[in-house]
């Protein structure tokens, strides 16, 4: 099935959900209507900290610039023994 | 799809690497001595896909083919730039091994995490095993704050309305069995990344098996954001079209 047809499904469930809830009067009617805006904002709210927490934990690799120069180095100088002009960078 | 060899329990498998380049005269020649140096008991042959480059990358890579062989560097040039998906299949005609690497000339994807990338095959029998930039071992080197900040968002939002079950979409450091390659890029229509997001996609709907392994990625393209508006709206559009398509 494609995957927009699961998202949408997943969508008319919650919505089914909540048009039971106002139906059953379990929670308030006030209460019940202003709930799809919570999720709204709570997804929202979910997303952005998903960003911030992977942004401060984004992985860096400082040292692999400088594996990466050797590595340069070595296959240039190999390159020159053997005969083959690589030119430069 | 793998021819058995006589060894008891000990098949060996060969592995194709394509290489699209555009002006990479120096790099390609380092990524080959790299790749020679990191898989030295392993059946491998490099197809380098040249568009035409004006910088002399085809005289080096002849010059390469005599010093490894003719057997081990393929060149399959074309006349000009014609799209990285493109470049993969052209490569694709001419690989004659049962796994195909696709990796990027400008050695941001460093040769060292093929041995890497073939043990988690060999391992998890996946048709998959793709490289991925974000995860705790792996990691970017060059990239600024707002670069990592429109990173990590695109990912967000990609891993929301998407559901791909891998954590780095846009990478294109990535190992595919033979017959899976040819028949994930046959269905895939985008240009750019949203191709490599496209490839990933198709192939995690298709219910083929794929896997990570961390690599790290040294951006060498520094300076200016290789990210303007236009290619934020690209990737928006990408996204949309692979939510509604897939």
């Amino acid at each position: 099935m494609k995957h927009i047809v699961k998202i949408l499904s997943l969508l008319v469930a919650i919505s089914a959900f909540w048009i039971g809830l106002l139906q059953a009067t379990i929670i308030p009617r006030s209460h019940t209507w202003l709930l799809p805006i919570y999720f709204v904002v709570s997804f929202g709210c979910y997303g952005l900290l998903m960003v911030g927490v992977g942004l401060m934990q984004f992985p860096t690799c400082p040292q692999e610039a400088v594996l990466l120069q050797k590595d340069i180095t070595e296959a240039k100088e190999f390159f020159k023994h053997k005969g083959v002009d690589v030119g430069s960078d | 799809m793998a021819d058995e060899k006589e060894n008891i329990g000990e098949k060996k498998y060969k592995y194709s690497i394509i290489i699209p380049t555009f002006n990479e005269r120096l790099n390609i020649a380092i990524i080959v001595y790299l790749i020679f140096k990191h898989l030295r008991d392993v059946d491998f042959e490099i197809i380098v896909v040249d568009d035409g480059s004006p910088d002399g990358t085809q005289d080096i890579v002849k010059q390469l083919q005599q010093l490894y062989g003719e057997d081990r560097i393929l060149l399959r040039a074309r006349a000009k730039k014609l799209g990285l998906g493109t470049a993969y299949i052209h490569g694709l005609k001419y690989a004659t091994g049962d796994f195909v690497v696709i990796m990027d000339a400008d050695l941001s994807h460093h040769p060292k995490y093929l041995p890497s990338f073939i043990k988690k095959q060999l391992e998890t029998n996946a048709s998959i095993v793709t490289g991925t930039r974000y995860v705790k071992d792996g990691g970017v080197h060059g990239w600024n704050l707002m670069r990592k900040l429109t990173s990590r968002g695109a990912n967000v939002l990609a891993q929301t309305l998407l559901w791909p079950g891998v954590s780095d979409l846009t990478g294109s450091f990535r190992l595919y069995k033979k017959c899976v390659l040819e028949d994930v890029i046959s269905s895939c229509v985008s240009k750019g990344y949203v191709f490599q997001m496209e490839m990933i996609v198709r192939a995690s709907r298709k219910g083929y098996q794929i896997e990570e392994v961390p690599i790290t990625f040294v951006d060498r393209v520094f300076g200016t954001s290789k990210l303007g508006g236009s290619e934020i709206v690209e990737y928006l559009k990408g996204l949309v079209y692979l939510l509604l398509t897939t």
